[in-house]
C-alpha cells in the first residue's frame, strides 16, 4: 500500500505543494531577506544588515501599537473568557430555550471583521455623541471600543467550547459531590473548573491569537485614530509599508518581529497542551 | 425546593433574555438606521425613523449602486465557494498521502504545512501580492490558488488528524480488491472524510467569506468583494454616505445569518472541532 | 461517491475558466490605466474614459485612490504587471520619490501647449510633471449669511472692509454671538481631523506662515526653492497660524471634541446646508458642494477670500493660488502604452469634447493655451479665483511643494489635534513642526 501509493505524489501533493510554495513559502522566505534591506519593490532591493530592525525598535508608533496591542490582548482575553464562562454555566443550568440563546449568542462571531468594526463605530459614536466626543477623541475609547467589539464577537463563540467541556463533565462526579454536601460554588471551584481545564487553556489560547492579530476591526472602528495611537500591531505594519515612503523594509522588519510574537504565544500553547495531555 | 429551583430557573432565563436584547440589539440598531435619511443617521442613531427621517430603501438603492453590491456579493461568492472547493479535494488528498505514506519527505510536510498555520498574514502581505502579480494569480481564478496556499497548513492539519483515526485495514482491503491508490481514495477513503470536511469546509467559508486584506491586495483594485466595497464606502468618494453604509451593512450580514441559521448545526460542531484541533 | 465524482467536475470546469480568464486577462496591451488622485471627481473621469473609448477605440481603466489613500495606493499598484500608465505626482518633492518611474515629457504635445513653462517639474533638461490644473483656495463665505448679518448692522457692513485678521476676527466673533439670530450653528465648517482629512490645516493653511518664512529669505527668487534648500524652519509665523487656527476651532459650528472624526465632505455638507457661513477650501470644493442633496446655497452667493492671518501688510495678499497636481507617465511601461497615455492626456486638453470636460466637470483652470478666454471654468469658485487673480493682490504661492514628506505633514497635522483637545499647548505644536522639518529632512 504504502510503496503503491508512493508513486503518485505529483497527483496527491503536488498541486496542494505548489500552491503552498506560492503563497506561503516563497513569500515567507522572501520576506525574512526584505526585512534585511532597504526596498519600494522586490527588484530593487539593497541590504542594510539589522537597520531597519533598528529603526522599527525606535518607532514612537510602533512601541505604541505594541503596548496598545499588550494592553488589549490582556483586557480582552479576560473579559470574554470570565462572560464566556458564566453565559456557558447559565446555559447548562437553564432548561427551556437553551438552544435559541445558544443560537444568538454565537451569531456575531461569524460576522466579519470590517462590518463589525462598522456597527460599533456607529453605536459607540452614538453614545459618546452625547458628551460631545467622538471615538477618535482619545486612543481610550477606541481602546475600550474594541474590548467591546472583541467581547460581543468572541463570546458566543468561547461559550460554545465552554459548554462542551461543561458538558462533558460525568454526572455522577456532580452527584457525589453533592451528596457529600458540597455547596454550589464548591462544586464549581473543585469539581468543574478542573474538569474544564482543557477548554480553559483552548478558549485562552484561541482569544489570545485572535486579539494579537486583530485588524479588519481595527481598521473599519478607529483606522488607528487619534494621531495611530489606537493603532495595533498588525494595522501599524500595514501602515508603515503602505503609508510611508522608504519604509517599507521597517514594515516588514515589524512583520518579522510580530511573527516572531505569535510563534511564541503558540508554542507555549503547544507546551502546555503537552504537558496537560501527559498528566491527564 | 421546588418552588426554589423554578424561581431560579426563571431568573436565569430572565437574565439570558437581557442577554440575548444586548446581543440582538447592534444588529437591530443598523437595521433601524437603514431606513433613515442619510443625515438623521451620525446624530440620533437610536431614534427610530420618524416622518421626517424615513426614507425608504432609498440608502439601499443609492449603496447598491454605489458599491456594486450585485457584483461584489457575485465576487464574494465566486470566490468563496471556489476556493473552498478546491482546498477540500486537494488537501484532503494531500493529507491521506502525507499520513499514509511515512517518510522523511512527508514527515518534514507535515511540520511544513503546521508551522505555516501560525504565521501572520502580515509576514507574507507585501511579499505574497508580489508573487501573486507576477505568478498572474491577480484575478478571482488565480486567488483561489492563492487561498489554496495560504489557507492549506490548516485544512490539511486537520485532514491528517481524522485520517490517523481511520483504520488502516479497510483501505487495504480495497486495494486487495484491485483498486489503485486514487480509486481506493475517491471510492473508500472520501467517503469516511465527510464529518471533517463539513468541519474544514465550514473554518474556511468563514475565513475567506470574510477576508478583507488579502483580496483588497490582490485584487482589490478591479474586484471587489464584499468587505472591500464597504471599507471602500468610507473614503472612496470623499466622504461617507452613513445611509449607504448603514443599508450595506444589512446586506453584507443576511447572507451570514441565513447561512448560518440553515446550517447552525454543523457550524457549531464545525468550529468547536476547529478549535480543539487548532 | 457520486458526490466526489461531483465535485471533480466543478473543480475541473473551475480551473477551465481560469485558464480561459487567465488568457483574457493578458491581453490588456492597449489598455491605458489612469489612476486618479481626487475621488471628488472620480464619476467624470469615469465618463471621460466611455467618452475616449467612444471615440477612439482605445480603452482607459480609471482607478480612484481613497481619500488620503494615493501613495500608498500608488505604491502597490506600480509594482504590479499592469501599473497605471498615467500618475500624479505633487511636485517636486513627490517627483523624488517617483522619479524612477516618470517619463521625460519634453516632447510631448501637452508640455508644448503648457502656457507658462516654469509651471512644470523638471530636473536637467527633462520635463517630468505637467501640471493640468490651477488652483486657488481662501476662505469661502456664503454672502446671503453675510448680507443677512451687515443687516443687522454688524462691526462692518460690507464684505470688502475685511482686509486683514484683525477685522476678520472681529467680526467673525461677533456673528459667532449671534448665531441663533443669522440661523447657522456656528460660523466656521468644522475643521476636520480625521487622519487623511487634516490636509487643510497641515498643507494648506500651515502653507501661509511658511510663505512669509521662506519669502523673508531673500537669497531665492521664490519661496518654493527657499522651501527646499532649507534643512531647517523657525516657524517664525507661528503665532499667525495660531490666529486663524484659533478663530476657525473656536467659532465653529461643531464642539472641538467631535472635529477628530469630521471629514473634509463633512464640512462642505454643513457649508452647502447653510450651517455655517465659512468654510476654508479651494475652487475643486464645488463639485462637493454642488452634490450635497438639500443645498441651500445659490451659487451667486458663493465667494472667496483670502486667509488673513494678521500678518503686517496682508491688505493687499489675495488668494493662495498654484498647483500641486502634475500628470506623469509611467516609464516602466510599453513604450506603446506611454504614447496612447500622452495622447490621451492631448485629448482631453485640446478636443472639443475634452475641454468641455475639462472646463464644465471637472472645473479645472488649465494653464494650456489650447483653451480659449471663452473657455474658462463656470463654476462660481473658479470664477472666484480667476477674479481674485486679476485683482490688485498678490497671489500667495503654493509654498508647500517644499514641504519635506508626507510624514511632516502628519505629524503635523497630529500636533494639531492634540492642540484642539487641549492635550498639549501650542509650543508643543511649534516644536514638533520644527523638529519633523528637521528630521525628515534628514531623512531623504
Amino acid at each position: 500500500m504504502n510503496r503503491n501509493l508512493k508513486k503518485y505524489f505529483p497527483l496527491f501533493v503536488l498541486p496542494t505543494l505548489a500552491a503552498f510554495t506560492i503563497a506561503f513559502l516563497i513569500p515567507f522566505l522572501l520576506g525574512i531577506y526584505l526585512s534585511f534591506t532597504k526596498f519600494t519593490t522586490v527588484n530593487d532591493a539593497s541590504f542594510v544588515g539589522i537597520d531597519n530592525y533598528i529603526k522599527a525598535f525606535q518607532n514612537h508608533d510602533f512601541l505604541n501599537a505594541l503596548w496598545f496591542t499588550t494592553r488589549f490582548v490582556v483586557v480582552s482575553v479576560l473579559t470574554i473568557n470570565i462572560f464566556a464562562f458564566a453565559v456557558a454555566l447559565l446555559l447548562t443550568r437553564g432548561k427551556r430555550g437553551t438552544n435559541v440563546f445558544r443560537t444568538i449568542f454565537f451569531m456575531p462571531n461569524l460576522i466579519g471583521g470590517i462590518v463589525l468594526g462598522y456597527i460599533w463605530k456607529l453605536i459607540i459614536n452614538g453614545i459618546l455623541y452625547r458628551y460631545g466626543v467622538t471615538l477618535t477623541y482619545s486612543e481610550n475609547y477606541g481602546f475600550w471600543g474594541l474590548v467591546v467589539l472583541m467581547n460581543w464577537q468572541m463570546i458566543g463563540y468561547m461559550m460554545i467550547i465552554y459548554i462542551a467541556g461543561i458538558q462533558n463533565v460525568p454526572d455522577d462526579l456532580t452527584e457525589a459531590a453533592k451528596i457529600d454536601g458540597a455547596s454550589k460554588w464548591q462544586l464549581l471551584r473543585h469539581v468543574t473548573l478542573p474538569m474544564v481545564m482543557p477548554s480553559i487553556t483552548i478558549c485562552l489560547f484561541l482569544t489570545l491569537s485572535n486579539s494579537f492579530k486583530l485588524f479588519d476591526q481595527n481598521l473599519a472602528l478607529t483606522a488607528g485614530d487619534p494621531s495611530k495611537r489606537s493603532s495595533m500591531l498588525a494595522l501599524d505594519i500595514y501602515d508603515t509599508f503602505y503609508g510611508r515612503n522608504g519604509w517599507e523594509g521597517v514594515g516588514q522588519a515589524k512583520a518579522v518581529v510580530f511573527f516572531l510574537i505569535v510563534a511564541a504565544i503558540a508554542l507555549l500553547q503547544l507546551k502546555i497542551t503537552r504537558k496537560k495531555e501527559v498528566e491527564s | 425546593m421546588k418552588a426554589k429551583q423554578k424561581a431560579s430557573d426563571i431568573i436565569i432565563l430572565i437574565i439570558l433574555f437581557c442577554l440575548a436584547v444586548l446581543f440582538l440589539a447592534p444588529i437591530f440598531i443598523v437595521l433601524m438606521n437603514s431606513f433613515k435619511g442619510k443625515l438623521y443617521i451620525s446624530d440620533a442613531p437610536f431614534q427610530f425613523p420618524s416622518q421626517e427621517t424615513f426614507s425608504g430603501l432609498e440608502n439601499y438603492i443609492e449603496g447598491i449602486k454605489k458599491i456594486k453590491f450585485v457584483s461584489a456579493f457575485g465576487w464574494s461568492f465566486l470566490i468563496t465557494v471556489g476556493s473552498v472547493l478546491l482546498i477540500i479535494l486537494l488537501t484532503a488528498m494531500t493529507a491521506w498521502y502525507i499520513t499514509r505514506v511515512k517518510s522523511k519527505v512527508t514527515n518534514a510536510l507535515y511540520y511544513l504545512f503546521v508551522f505555516s498555520m501560525i504565521v501572520p498574514f502580515q509576514m507574507v502581505m507585501f511579499t505574497m501580492t508580489k508573487v501573486a502579480n507576477m505568478t498572474h494569480l491577480d484575478n478571482p481564478i488565480g486567488i483561489m490558488l492563492i487561498y489554496l496556499g495560504f489557507g492549506s497548513g490548516l485544512s490539511v492539519f486537520m485532514f491528517c488528524g481524522f485520517v490517523k483515526s481511520i483504520p488502516l485495514e479497510i483501505e487495504e482491503a480495497s486495494i486487495i480488491d484491485g483498486c489503485n491508490p486514487v480509486q481506493t481514495y475517491f471510492q473508500v477513503v472520501l467517503p469516511m472524510l465527510k464529518p471533517i470536511v463539513i468541519t474544514v469546509s465550514i473554518l474556511n467559508v468563514m475565513w475567506i467569506w470574510n477576508d478583507y486584506l488579502l483580496p483588497y491586495l490582490v485584487i482589490g483594485r478591479d474586484y471587489k468583494t464584499i468587505p472591500i466595497a464597504i471599507q471602500y464606502l468610507k473614503g472612496g468618494y470623499g466622504s461617507i454616505d452613513m445611509g449607504a453604509m448603514m443599508a450595506m451593512l444589512v446586506l453584507a450580514i443576511i447572507p451570514i445569518v441565513l447561512f448560518y441559521l440553515s446550517c447552525q448545526k454543523y457550524i457549531i460542531k464545525g468550529v468547536t472541532a476547529g478549535a480543539v484541533k487548532g | 461517491m457520486w458526490r466526489a465524482k461531483k465535485a471533480v467536475a466543478l473543480i475541473v470546469t473551475l480551473l477551465m475558466t481560469a485558464s480561459l480568464c487567465s488568457g483574457c486577462g493578458s491581453k490588456k496591451a492597449t489598455e491605458i490605466y489612469f489612476l486618479n488622485f481626487k475621488p471628488e471627481i472620480a464619476q467624470v473621469y469615469e465618463d471621460i474614459a466611455k467618452d475616449y473609448e467612444a471615440e477612439t477605440g482605445v480603452k482607459v481603466k480609471v482607478v480612484t485612490a481613497a481619500s488620503g489613500t494615493y501613495e500608498e495606493t500608488l505604491r502597490s499598484e506600480v509594482s504590479k504587471s499592469d501599473p497605471p500608465t498615467i500618475f500624479q505626482i505633487n511636485g517636486p518633492v513627490g517627483y523624488q520619490n517617483w522619479k524612477d518611474y516618470c517619463v521625460d515629457l519634453k516632447d510631448t504635445d501637452l508640455y508644448a501647449h503648457l502656457t507658462d513653462k516654469s509651471l512644470a517639474v523638471t530636473e536637467g533638461d527633462g520635463v517630468y510633471g505637467v501640471p493640468y490644473a490651477v488652483e486657488g483656495y481662501g476662505i469661502i463665505y456664503n454672502q446671503a449669511i453675510m448680507n443677512k448679518y451687515f443687516e443687522m448692522g454688524g462691526v462692518v457692513s460690507s464684505m470688502d472692509e475685511i482686509k486683514n485678521f484683525a477685522t476678520l476676527k472681529s467680526v467673525v466673533e461677533d456673528m459667532q454671538s449671534k448665531k441663533a439670530d443669522l440661523g447657522i450653528d456656528g460660523v466656521f465648517a468644522s475643521t476636520s481631523m480625521a487622519s487623511g482629512e487634516q490636509w487643510r490645516w497641515q498643507t494648506h493653511l500651515a502653507n501661509l506662515p511658511l510663505y512669509y518664512e521662506f519669502k523673508d529669505n531673500t537669497a531665492y527668487d521664490s519661496t518654493v526653492l527657499a522651501g527646499l534648500a532649507a534643512n531647517e524652519i523657525n516657524f517664525s509665523y507661528s503665532d499667525n497660524f495660531r490666529n486663524v487656527f484659533d478663530l476657525y476651532i473656536n467659532n465653529s459650528c461643531t464642539d472641538k471634541g467631535m472635529l477628530s472624526g469630521k471629514s473634509v465632505a463633512d464640512s462642505m455638507a454643513e457649508f452647502a446646508l447653510g450651517k455655517c457661513a465659512m468654510v476654508q477650501n479651494g475652487n475643486w470644493a464645488w463639485a462637493q458642494i454642488n452634490e450635497v442633496s438639500g443645498n441651500v446655497v445659490s451659487e451667486d452667493n458663493i465667494k472667496f477670500m483670502p486667509i488673513y492671518t494678521g500678518v503686517a501688510g496682508e491688505e493687499s495678499q489675495g488668494l493662495c493660488v498654484g498647483t500641486e497636481n502634475y500628470f506623469a507617465i509611467n516609464s516602466k511601461v510599453s513604450e506603446e502604452l506611454q504614447k496612447a497615455s500622452e495622447d490621451f492626456l492631448y485629448w482631453l486638453f485640446s478636443s472639443e469634447k475634452g475641454k468641455d470636460y475639462v472646463v464644465n466637470q471637472l472645473g479645472f483652470i488649465s494653464p494650456f493655451d489650447t483653451f480659449t478666454d471663452k473657455e474658462k471654468p463656470s463654476d462660481p469658485l473658479s470664477k472666484e479665483v480667476l477674479a481674485w487673480m486679476e485683482k490688485d493682490t498678490t497671489s500667495v504661492v503654493w509654498t508647500f511643494a517644499a514641504f519635506p514628506s508626507e510624514e511632516f505633514k502628519n505629524q503635523f497635522g497630529d500636533a494639531l489635534l492634540e492642540y484642539t483637545q487641549g492635550n498639549q499647548d501650542w509650543d508643543y505644536v511649534v516644536s514638533t513642526v520644527k523638529d519633523a522639518w528637521k528630521s525628515e529632512k534628514a531623512n531623504q
